[in-house]
């Protein structure tokens, strides 16, 4: 059982990672305008938005 | 755009063809004012960047950004670029702007809160993996040491969770327990707060059962439920606020020093404006110099310019067509006729709250149901043991966890949101949160005239009637006016080819008409009486040339369109259609006519047409009211449902519960449609529940209950009512 030792840890560690990639999603305003993003990416223009200062 | 990026934007070759990049990269630090647009008819990928790269191409323009889930775009720019500007430009390539008032705007209390749950949400997603990779552990048999070890590292990643993510929930049991309610939200909070503090005890001394997975997960499912209402809600709320930010308030005040445009909160009575041709009167007043006519039809719903000279009155609302006016303000502000009205109209709007949803009544059944339900066992179970009190304790948090109104909490919000995002998409605002509940039971729709089925715009009707000198005459004339009726005779000229008649000195006569010569005699285009004819009841512009009988051109209202199609849907759905207006019985009369509504009534008060509403309710019937104008907006409050069209008047939009964006009017049928399968679904989801916890109540009461049996089904009642919801197409 001394697996086990290891495996809770990782798995939690894994699971704070993705937790802390969605906050960090969060606060950057990816989820303001979803149905804008999914239009966005078959445009040919550079776009470098979201930036930043974007945020609301 | 700062000049930090500047490198990066030039080095995109993309952009190097905008030609206002190189203005923007020499001026820096431009980016002084903020203006949002809303953009009601952007839906696709072309659109954001034909919006985007038209903004930016304005010289003093920083940066522009188009959000398409809220229809608007923020733009940045300096002080030397106005909002009419902009406007103008995206006009030029083809997208319908309108400004936003700033002020109205600061919305960002709504994104605040959203966040907020969204974090919320993902926090207990993440503690609900986890616990759940623990328990599925303990669920196929650990034991001993190893089960005491998952709970405690459960429970550590639970309690936290719990204790952060319930926050909402929390806070609104409280408040409703403190106002005496039994809400969904106290068993919620009991039953959170008990199954946490059940397993805590179960854990230190090494019990079987634990409940942590069932708590997070209550609050994932529950939080899932919380959001999507308060998004639907926040959306709707915030169209609310956009479209009374449409009419951005000024005015031009007649001082000593001259002319100067202010405020309209700034004006004061007693003051002199001046109200230009084509400007709305934002006060009530009486005319001090200056003659024109005036529209009132979204007062009193006449589709005919009224006369307006030195004495006369004129109210908040009107809109000056011909002349140009000086009003000496007699009320300003609140104490207008139009505001007095808003507020009549708030007064009836907060008798229409007391309307409880089928969520209120679900949840007003349920509450003290469960309790009395977990209470009672705690008590039998108690008896049965002989008293073992953590034996029945167990039974009773068992009993509040498997009836979790999961699925109750989720079946409202998922349906609504489905509904209005489908409506959203045909054109229609959904404020109301019951809205589409009650737009189901409508059975009588009734509409107004002026500026509902019709658009408000004259147009000429009978041009090939009249002899083709008097067709080029009249057309000469009325191209020196831009009076309503006058435009659409020159617009039907141009469209039939007619050549306007050399007619000199051309002269308009606010408020009466168009006079000139032609071939050395007077002619004259303009109102009945000026003219010498007796004014019939249609809506007509005579014309005389020399001293032969004045000849009428009779317009007509346009029709909306869609209306014909909406009608006879409503009618194809079985609901009594009815039109009551404050023209006249002529113009009324023949739109009806022509729509197929037998059921009609012409110069109507706006107190009776309340009192009509008022009756048909009485009589049993559930009434949709359809109108734009204030003359409709105690009829609007007064109805049980009601909708108004975009370019109604504020207080209009303010009553009625839900908006049309576009101009075509045969969404309505539309939203009637969905509105009833939205019910239906809802009823359904209730069902659903119901029948789980019929299933499941029985076997958490005696006792064999387990945490792998409350989270299968919890999990699969939210599935199968989300799944339902989405049926919605």
């Amino acid at each position: 059982m001394n697996i086990l030792a290891y495996l809770i840890p990782v798995s939690l560690g894994l699971g704070a990672i993705g937790l802390l990639a969605f906050l960090w999603t969060l606060k950057h305003g990816q989820y303001d305008d979803p149905a804008g993003d999914a239009a966005r990416i078959l445009q040919d223009d550079f776009d470098h938005h979201p930036k930043p200062e974007d945020k609301v | 755009m700062s000049a930090t990026e500047t490198p990066s934007v030039l080095g995109c070759p993309a952009c190097i063809a905008v030609p206002a990049l190189a203005e923007r990269a020499g001026g820096k630090a431009l980016a002084s004012a903020e203006t949002q647009l809303a953009l009601p008819g952007i839906y696709c990928a072309a659109c954001i960047s034909g919006v985007e790269r038209g903004l930016m191409a304005v010289p003093g323009v920083a940066d522009a950004r188009v959000n398409l889930t809220l229809r608007r775009a923020r733009i940045r720019h300096d002080a030397s670029v106005t909002v009419e500007d902009l406007i103008a430009r995206l006009g030029r390539l083809g997208f319908e702007a309108l400004p936003l008032d700033m002020v109205a705007l600061s919305g960002s209390e709504n994104d605040r809160t959203a966040r907020d749950l969204l974090m919320r949400l993902g926090i207990a997603f993440f503690a609900m993996m986890n616990i759940m990779l623990l328990s599925v552990a303990v669920w196929s048999g650990a034991t001993g040491a190893t089960r005491d070890l998952f709970h405690l590292i459960s429970g550590a990643i639970a309690l936290p969770t719990v204790a952060f993510a319930g926050q909402p929930f929390f806070r609104s049991a409280w408040a409703s327990l403190r106002a005496g309610r039994l809400g969904m939200d106290v068993p919620i909070s009991v039953a959170l707060i008990l199954a946490s503090s059940i397993s805590v005890y179960e854990t230190f001394h090494s019990g079987e059962k634990a409940y942590f997975d069932a708590a997070v997960m209550l609050t994932f499912f529950l939080l899932g439920g919380r959001y999507l209402d308060f998004r639907t809600r926040a959306a709707a709320r915030s169209a609310a606020q956009q479209l009374t930010a449409l009419e951005v308030p000024r005015a031009v005040r007649l001082t000593e020093a001259g002319e100067e445009t202010v405020s309209v909160s700034d004006l004061r009575a007693g003051e002199i404006i001046v109200i230009r041709p084509g400007g709305r009167v934002p006060v009530d007043g009486l005319v001090e110099s200056g003659e024109s006519e005036v529209d009132r039809s979204l007062l009193t719903g006449e589709s005919l310019p009224v006369f307006a000279g030195p004495g006369s009155a004129v109210s908040a609302g009107e809109v000056n067509l011909t002349g140009r006016l000086l009003v000496r303000i007699t009320a300003a502000g609140k104490d207008t006729s139009l505001h007095r009205m808003a507020e009549l109209v708030a007064i009836a709007e907060s008798a229409r709250n007391r309307y409880t949803s089928l969520a209120d009544r679900a949840a007003r059944a349920y509450s003290p149901l469960v309790h009395l339900l977990s209470f009672a066992c705690f008590g039998v179970w108690m008896w049965i043991t002989g008293g073992d009190v953590r034996f029945a304790i167990n039974i009773s948090a068992a009993v509040l966890i498997i009836t979790c109104p999961c699925a109750l909490g989720l079946a409202v919000p998922a349906v609504v949101t489905a509904a209005s995002g489908r409506l959203f998409r045909a054109g229609l605002l959904i404020k109301s949160g019951t809205a589409l509940e009650r737009l189901a039971e409508v059975d009588t729709v009734v509409f107004d005239k002026t500026g509902t089925l019709t658009l408000g715009l004259p147009v000429l009707t009978d041009l090939r009637c009249h002899a083709p000198t008097a067709q080029s005459v009249a057309a000469a004339l009325a191209g020196a006016s831009a009076h309503p009726l006058a435009q659409a005779l020159t617009k039907a000229a141009l469209a039939a080819g007619v050549r306007p008649a050399e007619v000199g000195d051309l002269r308009e006569v606010p408020g009466f008409g168009v006079e000139g010569t032609w071939r050395d005699q007077p002619v004259r285009l303009g109102r009945a009486a000026w003219v010498g004819a007796d004014a019939g009841d249609t809506t007509a512009a005579w014309l005389r040339i020399g001293q032969a009988v004045p000849i009428a051109f009779t317009f007509e209202d346009s029709l909306r369109p869609g209306a014909e199609a909406l009608v006879a849907a409503l009618r194809a759905q079985g609901k009594a259609v009815r039109l009551l207006s404050g023209d006249v019985p002529g113009a009324v009369g023949a739109l009806a006519g022509r729509l197929g509504i037998s059921d009609w009534q012409a110069e109507v008060l706006p107190a009776e047409k309340a009192a009509c509403v008022t009756a048909l309710s009485r009589a049993g019937h559930r009434v949709l009211m359809v109108g734009d104008g204030l003359n409709d907006t105690a009829a609007l409050a007064a109805a049980h449902v009601s909708i108004s069209p975009a370019s109604a008047l504020d207080a209009a939009r303010v009553a009625s519960d839900i908006v049309l964006m576009g101009r075509d009017i045969l969404p309505i049928a539309e939203a009637l449609r969905v509105a009833r399968k939205a019910t239906r679904r809802i009823k359904e989801n209730f069902a659903i529940s119901v029948l789980y916890n019929l299933i499941a109540v029985p076997v958490a009461m005696v006792g064999l209950a387990t945490p792998l049996l409350a989270a299968l089904a919890m999990s699969l009642s939210s599935i199968t009512v989300t799944l339902n919801a989405l049926r919605l197409k």
